[in-house]
């Protein structure tokens, strides 16, 4: 009994090892990882789907050798660049944050923070303006003071 | 006041010119045209099973002028208008080191056989049924021709149908340059 334990323990080590070995060995490719590069990747005969997207046939293969490059060992960034240097920059549905492409990037902030400067110069000026604020209108006589309380007497008799 | 209203009045149009530019720049480019960046580039090594049988490898067309033509028979028109020419391109210029590969892609194996049986092609032509050749081209969609130097390189690139102009154009460039 006490003898067996340990052989009976042995046996099922190596039985975990082997079976880790064998899952490693097989090395599935994620294909979690396969749909995040695909949805980098423009589909190449569609208007604007992602190779994640697309049902066609050639983003079928892209997917397929997506898989392939992965399980070869690639890391997704090298499989993105393998796309990119056949197609060029656009393959990737957004453009990488240097160069010309910068502008993308940077321009919609630029002009969101322009706006708000120029609003904030527009309200500072607009609550600036009456120097005296409502009271400044324009002074009434007598005369029409009373006229607008008859008027206005009436019409509540109405 | 006043002068606050002349710089007011200047900044709408200076800032309008930055606008004007990129729209002028966005319509003077063509979105469909994509330019490849294998230009220049040696060509990618590929080997497939011709419809006719035999295999057909670049490798083995090494020394001659290499035309690559990509084309699918559900591709109408364009495929069918340059059907012709790239089989009188081929008659014209087989004996003079120059051979030309047909790749059928995006197709199936029916309607492709019947494409080439209707326009009696004689060039080797053969499917690419996994696309691995056609994204090692870059090629978007049919008609695209490569043009290939005797040293491998793509010298350039035909989207949409060829004419007999363009094929022989391209082609008789790079046999003058053949030592």
């Amino acid at each position: 009994m006490s003898l067996r334990r340990p052989i009976q323990l042995g046996a099922v080590a190596l039985l975990v090892l082997a079976t880790l070995g064998l899952a490693l060995a097989a090395a599935p490719v994620n294909e979690d990882t396969v749909r995040e590069i695909g949805s980098e990747l423009r589909c190449v005969v569609c208007q604007n789907l992602s190779v994640s997207d697309s049902p066609s046939e050639t983003a079928n293969q892209m997917r397929a050798i997506i898989r392939e490059r992965l399980a070869a060992g690639e890391s997704p960034a090298q499989v993105k660049a393998y796309f990119v240097e056949k197609y060029g920059l656009w393959i990737l549905l957004s453009p990488p944050k240097r160069g010309f492409n910068l502008l993308v990037w940077v321009v919609p902030f630029v002009g969101l923070g322009l706006g708000l400067v120029l609003v904030a110069v527009a309200v500072r000026r607009w609550s600036r303006r009456p120097p005296g604020g409502p009271a400044a209108a324009p002074a009434i006589d007598a005369a029409t003071r009373e006229r607008i309380r008859r008027e206005m007497a009436e019409l509540d008799t109405r | 006041m006043s002068g606050a209203r002349r710089w007011v009045r200047w900044a709408i149009p200076v800032a309008a010119i930055p606008v004007i530019v990129l729209l002028a720049y966005g319509f003077r480019t063509d979105p469909r045209a994509i330019p490849t960046p294998l230009v220049g580039k040696p060509a990618a090594a590929f080997s497939l099973k011709t419809f006719d049988g035999p295999e057909i490898s670049l490798a083995g067309l090494r020394g001659r002028v290499v035309v690559v033509n990509f084309w699918a028979s559900w591709c109408y028109p364009a495929c069918y208008e340059e059907a012709p020419v790239l089989e009188r391109g081929w008659r014209a210029y087989k004996d003079r080191g120059v051979m030309l590969v047909g790749i059928n892609i995006q197709d199936k194996e029916e309607p492709a056989r019947q494409f080439l049986a209707r326009f009696n092609h004689t060039f080797p032509n053969a499917p690419d049924p996994t696309g691995r050749v056609s994204v090692d081209y870059g090629v978007y969609g049919v008609p695209e021709t490569f043009f290939i130097d005797p040293a491998g390189r793509i010298r350039a690139k035909h989207v949409g149908a060829v004419t007999d102009e363009i094929f022989s154009a391209n082609v008789d460039r790079l046999l003058a340059e053949r030592p």
